[in-house]
């Protein structure tokens, strides 16, 4: 089953799409889309290194990721203007990655498939990683659920309880980083935050608790990523931005439907 | 024992000082109130307490396993966290029905409970988070100006109910509060900060001493005096009442 391609790509961005989808509520709830922006950017650059120094594209992205989470997270820890530091540093990232790619001696770079994702190229043994990582992102928001949750509303309330919110932070942190490395391949550094806040947006209207919104987000994620492969493999479009377009069509028609059921049609 | 010890806490940030040399007790069920100017270190102190930053020096000792709720100065709840009262008040874990009943009953409004976080009113809010607070039973409550935003009315009946759940469940109370006449009126003690402990005792005493119509002015008399006006007030309309 594992030979046919589209197979492959099907699992490989449901499992993206589906660890991101309920990782990306505490990005929408926390408002970290900025961090998300900079740590996915700053992959361009792990993708430099591991094709230089010919280590597996994960490695490399994922290195680069984790480094870039840990940094922005201690610089935010300070008080800084949080904006414009991470404007720099996911520009710059991203800047220095697609600098570096081109330097890389003796070989063309297709950067398209790295800023965009490729997904339909995607190996067993990617398809492999990419569960395994989607797996470990879901174990541990499953087993900090309440004190990640606790530390999202309030940090004195967390530390209160005896939850360290600092903690919360950085493993949520590392997390981020996770998804990135995972998702490179399929969606790309560009669209990676896309699939973390589009889904997490889209289910906000029909949740009355968090659980609920997390798990229509993972839900909205999976079928983002089906439909987006389908349509994309019948339009002969781009895989990573036809996901992120279904994606935001599920939005969209969320928020009227929304509105809609507001107004009490 | 104390519930709580603090001796000689001093805390900084960066090169500014917010606490220096505090040191105070809490004893079972009674209310202390602090009080103080802006930027008098009153949510350092209380944040030290909770663990939430860490003193330069000194230290903060609780007595075995003290049980804190703590209802923060303002929680801001983001538009896009869907949540639900009772999901909120679950938040601790191993809450059952009954519990979240007997919390939100304590504070007040028992018909909340299935209400979305982010749609109460500014005092429903506050009540929400005493029940919060009230919901894992504990020997200590902090209040942080929890009727910042409330109106007059919100306030006076807020602080009711902190008394009537002191009275109910014997829990002790540390509250910060900007609103001196309720202060005087709702506490077994006042302790007066400003960096450090200006001066602390009754009610009557903190009134009284020079440190505190200095940071106050002489104003704060007239703020008991109207306080102790209102309650005689108070009591002579109930005669009124009464009387046909």
């Amino acid at each position: 089953m594992l030979d046919d391609f589209l197979i492959r790509a099907g699992l490989a961005a449901l499992g993206v799409a589906m660890a991101a989808g309920v990782l990306g509520c505490f990005v929408v709830w926390r408002r970290m889309a900025h961090f998300g922006d900079a740590t996915a950017h700053a992959a361009v650059l792990g993708v430099a290194m591991a094709l230089m120094f010919g280590w597996s594209i994960f490695a490399g992205v994922g290195l680069v990721a984790l480094t870039m989470a840990v940094l922005i997270y201690e610089l935010t820890g300070r008080g800084q203007a949080v904006d414009t530091i991470l404007g720099v540093l996911s520009h710059g990232a991203l800047a220095t990655g697609l600098v570096a790619v081109t330097l890389i001696p003796g070989q063309r770079v297709d950067l398209d498939a790295y800023l965009f994702g490729d997904v339909l190229t995607v190996t067993r043994m990617d398809v492999a990683i990419i569960w395994g990582g989607a797996a470990l992102v879901m174990g541990v928001l499953w087993s900090h659920w309440t004190a990640l949750l606790t530390a999202t509303l309030n940090p004195d309330l967390a530390s209160a309880s005896g939850i360290n919110p600092r903690r919360e932070h950085l493993i949520l942190t590392l997390l981020l980083a996770a998804v990135v490395a995972v998702a490179i391949k399929v969606v790309g550094a560009l669209l990676i935050t896309a699939l973390l806040i589009i889904p997490a947006a889209a289910a906000r209207g029909f949740a009355r608790t968090p659980e609920q919104m997390a798990g229509l987000a993972a839900v909205l994620g999976a079928i983002s990523a089906v439909a987006g492969l389908r349509v994309a493999v019948m339009l002969d479009t781009p895989v990573g931005p036809t996901i992120v377009c279904v994606a935001a069509a599920l939005f969209a028609i969320g928020t009227v439907v929304t509105k809609l059921r507001s107004v009490g049609v | 024992m104390s519930l709580v010890q603090v001796e000689g806490l001093s805390v900084r940030y960066g090169a500014r000082t917010a606490l220096s040399r505090v040191s105070l007790r809490v004893e079972p069920s009674e209310i202390v109130t602090i009080v103080g100017p802006n930027g008098s270190g009153k949510t350092s102190l209380l944040r030290a307490i909770i663990g939430a930053i860490k003193p330069l020096q000194g230290r903060v000792l609780q007595a075995s396993s003290l049980k804190i709720g703590y209802v923060p100065q303002k929680l801001h709840i983001d538009e896009t966290l869907p949540i639900t009262v009772s999901r909120f008040l679950k938040l601790p874990g191993g809450v059952t029905a009954a519990d979240i009943d007997y919390a939100l009953t304590q504070a007040g409004v028992p018909e909340l409970e299935k209400a979305q976080l982010s749609q109460l009113s500014g005092g429903q809010f506050q009540r929400v988070l005493l029940a919060r607070a009230l919901i894992a039973k504990p020997d200590l409550l902090l209040l942080d100006e929890a009727t910042q935003g409330l109106d007059q009315r919100g306030s006076a009946s807020f602080y009711q109910q902190i008394e009537t759940v002191r009275q109910n469940t014997g829990c002790a109370v540390l509250m910060i509060s900007h609103e001196l006449h309720v202060v005087m009126s709702a506490s077994d003690r006042v302790i007066c900060l400003n960096g450090h402990v200006c001066c602390e005792g009754t009610p009557d005493v903190v009134s009284a001493a020079p440190a505190y119509r200095e940071l106050f002015g002489s104003g704060t008399g007239g703020a008991l005096a109207l306080y102790r006006h209102e309650h005689d007030h108070h009591h002579h309309h109930h005669d009124h009442e009464d009387a046909p």
